[in-house]
């Protein structure tokens, strides 16, 4: 009897040690958080040229997170791409209407981000709009083309 | 000629044969689990299957672990790229080497003894004495231990991949002094719960199902002798990890292959 209870008590802890481990999994390793997700409003972009940038790939503004990028697109249209950004509802209302994006790279090799850079217009942003002002990724190939030929010319 | 065709011919129908069989076993003894009795049995084999391979597993993980970040560290250290090492740390384990390699440990491990234990009851007759009395060895002897290998796989390989990125953390913060912040950061910023957690539980379900199917279906399919029992054991071994292995290909091709 005595020896089924010890066992017992060490099946179970061993269950409890597997579900923390997983919360841990989730809570520490893939960032997920415990807060209810806070609403988002979208916002529209439209870019030359994304780069690297993926879906989920980090929105910041000064450096901090403020969102994700929802979807990338081509945009039949014009024949650039339309990146959906999903952005903290803390900050609807709050973005100056000449808020610019720009696609940014984290280190040499790392990944690629947009960063939210405000203006001064008086009106402000709300879900659904559009950023007029972006400026695309920088493209290493392009650089060095333009590189060289500014070189031949000299 | 037609004698080795009428080989071929054979070794296939036996090796169907034997499949189906396989199957069916597997169906008769997945069943024999609801009951009270059957709980009870459950939780004696959980004990020796999932606590008793707890050690071996979490003392891997973290060899592995702390092996990753050195590994990792003197590569990435060359591109000035080290803040990446807690991202390639953590999506390496959870992606493969947490599943596969806890499989591996636990075919060695929990695999190997049960089919020596199924195997030597069924060369002692026990198996035969146990239908004699009117008690189904599916599901008296095959089903707990095939529930506990399918629930306590999962478990292990939750925890070599917790272990090992603590012992990445080790290695890589404490020892080599990459900044913990950028350890965390890069990590959660990479790996997603549903594509990298999620994915890597499915595979080291389908590994649990395969290594204690493997396991039980050897020992209960044995010769009853020793030399059958010792060769069963072997085969166990040698089989799941096959299985392992090249499922993981598949399942990897098929999870995270969708990039072309």
């Amino acid at each position: 009897m005595k020896r089924s209870k010890f066992m017992e008590l060490g099946v179970g802890l061993f269950m409890l040690a597997g579900f923390l481990g997983l919360v841990f999994l989730g809570l520490r390793v893939s960032g997920l958080s415990l807060e209810a997700p806070t609403g988002v409003f979208h916002l529209e972009a439209n870019f030359a040229n994304t780069g690297g940038l993926k879906p989920r790939s980090r929105v910041t503004m000064a450096g901090v997170t403020v969102g994700r990028v929802e979807s990338i697109e081509l945009d039949p249209e014009w024949y650039d791409a339309r990146v959906m950004l999903s952005i903290d509802s803390g900050l609807e209302g709050k973005l100056p209407e000449d808020t610019t994006a720009a696609i940014l790279t984290s280190g040499l090799l790392g990944e690629q981000y947009i960063s939210l850079s405000v203006g001064g217009a008086p009106e402000m942003l709300s879900d659904g709009d559009r950023l007029r002002d972006t400026q695309s990724a920088l493209v290493l190939e392009e650089l060095i083309q333009q590189f060289i030929s500014n070189a031949i010319e000299d | 000629m037609i004698a080795w065709i009428a080989r071929l011919g054979r070794a296939t129908l036996n090796g169907v044969e034997a499949l189906g069989m396989a199957g069916i076993f597997l169906f008769q003894s997945a069943l024999g689990f609801p009951n009270r009795e059957g709980l009870r049995l459950w939780l004696r084999q959980m004990h020796f299957v999932g606590v008793m391979s707890l050690a071996i597993v979490l003392v891997s993980g973290l060899f592995i672990g702390m092996v990753l970040a050195l590994q990792g560290y003197t590569i990435l250290v060359d591109f000035g790229a080290e803040d990446a090492l807690g991202q390639m740390v953590a999506l390496s384990l959870l992606r493969e080497l947490a599943p596969v390699v806890a499989a591996l440990l636990f075919a060695g491990r929990a695999g190997s003894a049960l089919t020596a234990e199924i195997g030597l009851m069924k060369a002692t007759e026990q198996l035969s004495s146990m239908e004699m009395i009117g008690v189904d060895p599916l599901r008296r002897v095959v089903a707990p231990r095939l529930w506990a290998g399918f629930v306590s796989l999962p478990l292990l390989t939750i925890g070599f991949s917790v272990v090992g990125v603590w012992g990445g953390l080790l290695v890589g913060v404490e020892w080599l002094g990459v900044f913990e912040g950028s350890y965390w950061g890069n990590m959660q910023a990479s790996v997603s719960f549903i594509d990298d957690v999620g994915n890597g539980l499915v595979k080291s379900l389908v590994f649990a199902l395969v290594v204690t199917w493997i396991a039980v279906f050897q020992g209960y399919a044995l010769i009853p002798t020793s030399e059958g029992i010792s060769r069963a054991t072997t085969r166990t071994v040698v089989y799941s990890s096959l299985a392992v292995l090249g499922l993981d290909f598949i399942l990897t091709a098929v999870m995270f292959g969708d990039f072309v």
